[in-house]
């Protein structure tokens, strides 16, 4: 069962949990996934978020998210001017990703230090998320936990390594993920984690020498 | 450890414990989610004073939406008020939930309850019967939980999406919880809480989600009106000493198996019922242009 605010609540701004509220998170969850302030947005809409996204304000709520607005901040109704102002160059194309979740998107983000990343999620459904793609990597995100993003070569014994760093700060792991491209070629970890994620934790993952790099993602 | 998942045992524990079923459903909370009582009161306040800024924006909003189906009914309900039949407790109800509803398409703040789309109806009677019974903040908060812990009994049997359900999910979850807590309000039995619920879920079991072009506001907005005054009604119902027949659980049951049978076409998907008139399909051209 869930918890008595998943039934009274969220506070959020209309006027669809799924479509408004869920692509706030969305657009929130991939500029944390980025990390720096973006510069620029291209969004591909499938499904239902590309025959109605006007009228739920679907595109506001993405480009909010992305400039850091949660579901139930007032913003979110102007964030498209408030985007132009702040010199967020965005836009907006439909696109038919087949099997996809009716409510997917896929947001292409570059940041004011140059990061470029491809976070491919659906709002499936009471503004809960799922983030299932990051760049060319098969994830499973969903935001209601912190996450550590581990980028390393395919090889044994690297999921020990981290393992024993987070278990040395005493860091219990609810979720984690493995994904590669190909066999001993660059590969990804996701840990979900219960406890916060602090900056010493991710130099820690980083100084083990066993991995090309790790970033925290906050909960949002 | 507390733990519930059905109204009738919730019921029980209300009646063992001698207290309310929202107390029993904060104690749940508490429970589950490891935080203080307190902390969970002011959330649920916080919800609440969220709930009230939309229902005085509502009452006052002229805006249009963003399709332009929707604004300004709740501003016509609420200056009509005296002059109407069902003037007053009733129609001020009407007025609120169609106002938050309202707020919703313009993308104004809301409180989900149990979703957008259904919004306006628990804030809006809440309102309109504390103001009547002149009840206390602390007593609001607590109704508020009976509602979240009816709204829970729903999901895990039933659900409250219109996807899954139709609107019986949406509204007729949104009606039962309104019921709940507004006979809890004015002072009736965990008993009476149970036969509102049922009375209120049981008159709106089957309704259709079938929305023009597929956005919350046709007939949403309105409907978060009519189902608002439809709790009310059932809530007075049971504290008359009305029973339903058919037990609350064997309701929701029922609600379940009927949400399974409806067709995909009257389940949010904009395909059939109301979303294929010709009107609409006008009016999605006019929107969408296709």
């Amino acid at each position: 069962m869930r918890g008595v605010f998943d039934i009274v609540g969220p506070i959020m701004i209309g006027p669809s949990s799924s479509h408004t509220a869920g692509a706030a998170r969305l657009g929130l969850m991939a500029g944390k996934i980025l990390g720096e302030k973006v510069v620029k947005a291209e969004i591909l809409l499938h499904g239902s978020f590309a025959q109605t996204y006007r009228g739920h304000g679907t595109d506001k709520a993405l480009i909010g998210g992305i400039m850091g607005f949660s579901p139930e901040d007032d913003r979110i109704r102007n964030a498209l001017e408030i985007a132009d102002k702040e010199g967020l160059e965005y836009s907006f194309e439909t696109v038919d990703l087949a099997e996809a979740h009716p409510n997917t998107a896929v947001l292409k983000l570059v940041g004011d230090k140059g990061r470029k990343v491809v976070v491919g999620g659906a709002s499936i459904g009471g503004g809960n998320i799922e983030v299932s793609r990051i760049d060319s990597f098969e994830v499973s995100l969903t935001g209601e936990y912190p996450a550590l993003v581990v980028v390393h070569r395919d090889r044994p014994g690297v999921i020990n390594v981290i393992a024993s760093v987070l278990a040395r700060y005493g860091i219990n792991i609810a979720f984690m993920r493995v994904s590669r491209r190909t066999r001993g070629q660059q590969a990804m970890m996701i840990i979900e984690t219960d406890d916060e994620l602090t900056e010493e934790i991710i130099s820690a993952c980083r100084d083990t020498g066993a991995i090309e790099n790790a970033f925290a993602i906050p909960a949002i | 450890m507390i733990s519930f998942n059905s109204i009738h045992e919730l019921i029980d524990l209300a009646k063992e414990n001698n207290t309310t079923i929202g107390n029993i459903v904060l104690t749940y909370e508490e429970e589950s989610s490891m935080k203080p009582r307190e902390e969970l009161k002011a959330a649920m306040l916080e919800n609440w004073q969220v709930m009230q800024e939309s229902i005085s924006r509502g009452l006052v909003n002229n805006e249009k939406s963003l399709s332009g189906l929707t604004g300004g009914d709740a501003v016509k309900l609420f200056h009509y008020n005296d002059k109407g039949y069902t003037g007053g407790t009733v129609m001020m109800a009407a007025a609120n939930a169609v106002g938050v509803s309202e707020v919703n398409a313009v993308m104004g703040r809301i409180v989900a309850c149990p979703t957008a789309g259904s919004c306006g109806i628990v804030p809006a009677t809440i309102k309109a019967a504390s103001e009547k019974n002149h009840n206390s903040e602390d007593e609001i908060i607590e109704a508020l939980f009976t509602a979240a812990g009816i709204g829970l009994v729903i999901e895990s049997n039933a659900s409250i999406a219109g996807a899954y359900g139709g609107c019986q999910a949406e509204c007729g979850s949104a009606a039962g919880m309104a019921a709940g807590a507004l006979v809890q309000l004015a002072g009736g039995s965990p008993d009476q809480v149970g036969h509102g619920v049922a009375l209120a879920i049981k008159n709106l079991l089957g309704l259709a989600c079938d929305p023009v072009a597929g956005l919350v506001e046709v007939p949403c907005v309105k409907r978060n009106g009519f189902v608002a005054v439809h709790a009310m009604v059932a809530a007075d119902m049971a504290m008359a000493g009305v029973e339903s027949v058919i037990p609350i659980d064997e309701v929701i049951d029922a609600m379940d198996r009927i949400g399974r049978s409806l067709p995909r076409s009257v389940k949010e998907t904009a395909e059939g019922g109301l979303a294929t008139t010709q009107t609409a399909k006008k009016i999605s051209k006019r929107i969408f242009g296709k």
